[in-house]
């Protein structure tokens, strides 16, 4: 429910053509990233390649004991990052997942690399995932990004206008205008962008812009070996996730679903969005994102209104007393 | 599987369907941290506003970013803004009705703070060379970038307002420039709620409606304050009037974010944040109360409240920076009010666009 200060569809809502609004003429149709995480073999590839190209620093070698996540989240220095989830399947025919894995062939691709399931039909996972309670252990793996928001709180809030929407309908850092600010940082509903603490300037994925600018695909989804990282038009990859939400369903993958997909999203739809197989949260993405900025005119409503509250609050303290002195005034002036 | 014992959810068998929130009200194994954490902590003794929600997240790990700025620096640019801000108003009353001491303590009390705020916001750039380039743009998208042009206007106003008052020359320049800053003071005081507000931050975003207020009351009891500390005893009666004013919206309106907020305004009564709110109320209402009863007879009670009102100005907006902070860091405040928009939205037949999230 906000006001038309700057138009709906600027702030939240049903955007088609971002770059086309912030002034690209006649842009290339946007493009992004389709991830598919039933894919993923967490092979990190995808990390490498975005260091290697972007040529970002080291950031801190620690074990984190959180499976084989040693790079734990996306920030500065870590554009791609990919999560290890380690949970127990439900027993088959449970509440929720009557069955995971299976025996599916997808083009290219032999087998899925889906966690076994206890009666033994998942594939590849199985070796040494016995100790405890035997074979009822998956492991979910998803390489994470930024999701180059239709419609981007980093973009809107940054005072410098160092944020800005490509060509492409990605949005980018231009670090040489970012002051460091850090109002990108608490802004993004997905926690992606921050600031380095050596260098006090915000950083974050640019889809690896000089290599769009070339007619290259972005360095993470070169790198990836199992086209889990699919980049492409952003209309062609939403039908293709379809496709392939309807095929893991088909096979009974029962759990698998689209995230950041749909245009009328709280962010207008991901630029770079996911096929998960558990709730969001458990990836550690939020489950309903908003850009913040859609309540932005209701904020600025209220700032007005606040503001001449305190005047006039100010303004009655100066009355009160002053009519108080008037009316004193008065009764002294009628005894006399 | 080496890393299995820092994964495994304890003795919980299968995944209980995590939507079906009532039978997963407990704690159990899977509660304490380890792995995907499931279920929020407790704190003891305090009051939880909703029932322990459950919620999953990746290792515990925050959803979103919690902002790197320093409380000081930015929870003191709140405070000094609302003092400068709202202090002008009061300067511009007192240059009106002839309290000229009060007049000219106010307009130097507002510039110095303003001074002081804009040096705050400059050091905790991460490049402080490139503070210009807050002017390569008008944005407004981005109240930082609003806030940047209104302190480039009330700045000057203020620093004129304050210099022609000191001495004494140009006072028909120096009445407009009281004017003007009278004028932009109120939006000084108030486009910093905005500033917090328009974030990812639960604490800040939810209560965005609130916000704006709740720094209107605190401008406002600082600048009284300050009025009660520099005016002499004769000039007092307005201020001590707004102070009273200020308490009397700050407590109604911490309640209203404290409704508005659901389970996240824990996070306004817990930890760093609760201590420091709970001060700033107490310590605005005894001022409040102190001033308005003594502070026409008594200059040292005076300018005691003033202190009290000015400390607890500084408390709130601490306050609210730290309970950002703390909402930020935890991703339940996150996930549970998101999952609950979410889940509001499949169960109401009229959803589509219309999104009713309230965070
Ligand atoms: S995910 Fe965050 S950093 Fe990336 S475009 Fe969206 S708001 Fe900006
Ligand atoms: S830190 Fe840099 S990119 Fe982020 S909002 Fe500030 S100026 Fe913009
Ligand atoms: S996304 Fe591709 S490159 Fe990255 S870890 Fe998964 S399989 Fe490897």
């Amino acid at each position: 429910m906000t006001d038309h200060l700057l138009g709906d569809h600027l702030l939240s809502g049903i955007e088609p053509g971002p770059a086309r609004d912030a002034g690209h003429s006649g842009a290339p149709p946007r493009t992004g990233f389709f991830t598919d995480t039933s894919v993923c073999i967490g092979c990190k590839a995808c990390e490498v390649a975005c260091k290697e190209w972007n040529a970002l620093p080291e950031d801190g070698l620690s074990l984190s004991g959180m499976s084989y996540d040693n790079t734990q989240g996306l920030g500065a220095s870590t554009w791609r990052h990919v999560a290890f989830i380690e949970q127990e399947v439900p027993a088959r025919g449970g509440p929720g997942a009557p069955a995971r894995g299976g025996p599916l062939t997808a083009e290219g691709r032999t087998q899925l690399p889906l966690a076994e399931t206890s009666d033994g039909t998942g594939g590849g996972l199985d070796e040494g995932t016995g100790g405890g309670t035997g074979g009822d252990l998956r492991w979910l793996m998803a390489s994470d990004v930024c999701k180059h928001c239709t419609h981007a709180a980093c973009l809107d809030v940054c005072p410098t206008g160092s944020l800005f929407r490509t060509e492409f309908g990605t949005v980018v850092v231009q670090e040489d205008i970012c002051n460091g600010c850090g109002y990108c940082v608490p802004a993004c509903p997905y926690g992606v962008i921050e600031q380095r603490p050596s260098d006090g300037r915000a950083f974050k994925c640019t889809m690896c812009y000089d290599r769009l600018g070339a007619g290259q695909e972005p360095a993470c989804a070169k790198a990836c070996p199992t086209e889990s990282i699919q980049y492409g038009p952003l209309d062609e990859l939403r039908e293709r996730a379809a496709l392939r939400v309807d095929q893991l369903h088909a096979a009974g993958v029962t759990d698998a679903r689209l995230y950041g997909h749909e245009p009328d999203d709280g962010v207008g739809g991901d630029g770079a969005f996911f096929l998960l197989l558990d709730e969001p949260e458990v990836y550690g993405l939020p489950p309903d994102p908003v850009v913040t900025t859609r309540d932005l005119p209701a904020m600025w409503k209220h700032a007005g209104t606040a503001a001449l509250t305190l005047a006039g609050g100010i303004a009655l303290a100066f009355a009160g007393p002053a009519l108080r002195q008037l009316g004193a005034a008065t009764v002294r002036r009628g005894r006399r | 599987m080496n890393g299995s014992d820092v994964t495994r959810e304890g003795s919980e068998g299968g995944r209980p369907g995590r939507a079906a929130a009532p039978e997963m009200l407990r704690g159990g194994p899977g509660a304490d941290g380890r792995g995907r954490r499931k279920g929020g902590k407790r704190g003891r003794g305090e009051q939880l506003m909703a029932p322990p929600a459950e919620f999953e997240s990746y290792y515990g790990r925050p959803v979103v970013k919690a902002p790197a700025w320093r409380a000081r620096d930015i929870a003191g640019y709140f405070f000094l803004g609302g003092l400068a801000g709202a202090g002008s108003v009061l300067a511009a009353g007192a240059h009106a009705t002839g309290r000229t001491t009060t007049a000219t303590a106010m307009k130097v009390s507002s510039v110095v703070a303003v001074s002081l705020s804009t040096a705050a916001l400059v050091n905790d750039l991460g490049r402080p060379g490139r503070f210009a380039n807050m002017l390569r743009v008008v944005k407004p998208t981005s109240p930082m970038s609003v806030g940047s042009w209104l302190l480039a206007a009330y700045g000057p106003a203020a620093g004129a307002a304050a210099a022609s008052a000191v001495t004494g020359r140009l006072p028909r320049a120096g009445a407009v420039a009281t004017g003007t800053a009278a004028l932009l003071g109120p939006a000084v005081a108030t486009y910093t709620a905005v500033l917090a507000a328009d974030t990812a931050v639960p604490a800040w975003h939810g209560a965005h409606r609130e916000l704006p207020y709740l720094f209107a009351a605190s401008a406002t009891a600082a600048a009284s304050g300050m009025a009660l500390v520099v005016a002499p005893v004769r000039e007092t009666a307005p201020a001590r009037c707004a102070a009273v004013l200020a308490a009397a919206a700050d407590e109604a309106v911490t309640k209203a974010v404290e409704r508005r907020l659901g389970m996240v305004a824990e996070t306004w009564h817990q930890g760093r944040a609760g201590t420091l709110l709970r001060t700033a109320r107490t310590l605005t209402a005894a001022g409040a109360a102190v001033g308005a009863v003594f502070a026409g007879r008594s200059r040292t009670l005076a300018a005691a409240s003033g202190l009290a009102l000015l400390a607890g100005s500084a408390c709130t907006r601490f306050g609210v920076f730290a309970a950002g902070i703390a909402s930020a860091e935890d991703p339940k405040y996150t996930v549970v009010p998101q999952r609950a928009a979410k889940e509001a939205r499949r169960t109401t037949p009229t959803h589509s666009a219309e999104r009713t999230q309230p965070t």
